[in-house]
């Protein structure tokens, strides 16, 4: 080594790619990405056949199919993003990334999108569901993407609500649960029976500003062919916010 | 200018004023040993150093940059293994020096893992996961990463804790032959480590420093290191 230390300061977008770079394979380092990726496609698909019996429907259409995915991303976006935070905590390796010359937000965008990368890497997988649509039928094609934007937009979403919960606890499984069941109240707005109990205690207009914050609320238009700013604004929002506050309450340590 | 330098800085947990205005600076070529009691605030005065706690009061600089006010460039000059060396643990030896190198920025980073593996004598383990090593190899992986950049400062926390006299012998070699162009904080219990590793003793109690001096001195002040020990940190 040279008998002068040189330590460059590294360019911000060096260490910003190296967190999402180790991060992202860091999903696929374990046998539990797999496990993750067919537990989604399994659900996806079988949700889609047998709840939402998306094949008597007769139609050649993907919004049966989508139905489903704020409950599948409510379980699973928690079960891929509780050890954003947690897990760097219990290793002590926060202590290790801190300390590097990487800032608290370099270190949270690197983390946050790579699991949003991997969410997009299960979404993908059930590509063949698509395709096979195509094959029975003459869907439009139109509405199938943007189904497949407003279901990664909503896993967004529910990452960013799993990664303040990693963030608060050394715990994989307590960010897990708390993520989880945050995601589960979004996902119940929105359903009639949430809906009754509500109109209960509010007025109706407010029942329905209420209803306005359901996750599928939100996804709907998007199963429908349409991408409106409103819903996407909703879904990038909450992701975003979820990964300010969560990198807030890093930062304060 | 000295590569480190401390200025009154103080830390409290809520009601418990773990660092109350320590101050030091350390020059090139010099290994400081900084010893004290657990819970004396000797693990704490490195975090505030290494900006991973924000001081309450005071300033640390490191290699002309305050860890607050700059703490990219500051860390980029400072090389930290914290207590216990934590690591990926899946990773192998070898991502995740690698991990460590482009983190950092640094130009050809393959020739940088390959430089520190042989350095530290990692080679053998290089393909290994962190998790999977013995407590030694741990360490000197926690070395690894912390001297990867070959900084310019250099702070570890009880690196030969654990370790076997074998072990201890090759982290101070190690050590030694790069102490010289750095300036280095090194925490211990090992009072014997005092003689063998550093030029410098400074003695942490209660938050405070309570000795600030050559090795020379330090030894002068009795036969048994022991109960000098026992008696500054009273």
């Amino acid at each position: 080594m040279s008998d002068t230390p040189a330590s460059p300061t590294p360019r911000a977008g060096a260490a910003f790619w190296a967190v999402l770079r180790r991060e992202f394979a860091g999903y696929f380092r374990t046998p539990l990405a797999y496990v993750f990726l067919a537990v989604f496609n399994a659900f996806a698909i079988s949700l889609a056949f047998f709840v939402g019996n998306i094949y008597e429907a007769g139609v050649a259409s993907l919004d049966r199919f989508f139905l489903y995915h704020p409950w599948l991303w409510a379980f699973l976006a928690p079960a891929a993003g509780a050890r954003l935070w947690a897990e760097e905590r219990r290793q002590g390796t926060l202590e290790l990334l801190l300390t590097w010359p990487v800032t608290v937000w370099q270190a949270a965008l690197g983390k946050f999108f790579a699991a949003w990368l991997f969410l997009g890497c299960a979404l993908l997988i059930t590509l063949p569901m698509a395709f096979t649509v195509c094959y029975l039928g003459d869907p439009d094609v139109g509405v199938i993407v943007s189904g497949y934007v407003g279901s990664f937009l909503c896993a967004g979403a529910c990452l960013g609500i799993a990664a303040i919960a990693s963030a608060l606890t050394r715990s994989q499984v307590i960010a897990f649960v708390t993520g989880f069941l945050a995601c589960f109240v979004l996902v119940l707005v929105g359903y009639g029976v949430f809906d009754e109990l509500l109109s209960g205690a509010f007025a109706s207009g407010t029942v329905d500003e209420i209803r306005r914050l359901g996750l599928w609320r939100n996804l709907e238009p998007f199963t429908l062919g349409l991408i409106d700013l409103r819903p996407t604004a909703y879904f990038l929002t909450v992701a975003f916010a979820g990964l300010g506050l969560s990198t807030l309450i890093v930062e304060r340590r | 200018m000295a590569l480190i330098e401390v200025s009154k800085l103080q830390k409290s947990y809520g009601a418990i004023r773990a660092v109350q205005s320590v101050s030091f600076s350390v020059d090139r070529g010099e290994v400081v040993g900084f010893l004290g009691p657990n819970g004396a605030g000797k693990s704490t005065t490195m975090k505030l150093l290494t900006g991973y706690l924000r001081p309450d009061a005071g300033t640390a600089v490191v290699a002309g940059f305050d860890v607050v006010e700059n703490p990219v460039a500051a860390k980029a000059h400072l090389g930290y293994s914290p207590e216990g060396a934590p690591a990926y643990g899946e990773m192998t030896v070898r991502e995740f020096l690698r991990f460590a190198a482009e983190l950092r920025g640094l130009t050809d980073p393959a020739q940088r893992v390959a430089d520190t593996l042989k350095l530290c004598r990692l080679e053998e383990v290089a393909g290994q996961a962190v998790d999977t090593l013995s407590k030694g190899y741990r360490m000197r992986v926690g070395f690894a990463q912390a001297v990867i950049h070959d900084p310019a400062v250099l702070i570890l926390d009880e690196p030969t804790d654990g370790l076997d006299p074998n072990q201890k012998f090759e982290v101070r070699r190690i050590l030694k032959d790069m102490a010289a162009r750095k300036a280095v904080i090194v925490s211990t219990h090992i009072l014997e480590e005092i003689d063998e590793l550093c030029t410098r003793v400074i003695v942490i109690a209660q938050g405070e420093v309570r000795c600030d001096e050559s090795k020379e001195r330090f030894l002068q002040r009795g036969d048994d290191l022991n109960q000098v020990f026992r008696k500054l940190t009273a």
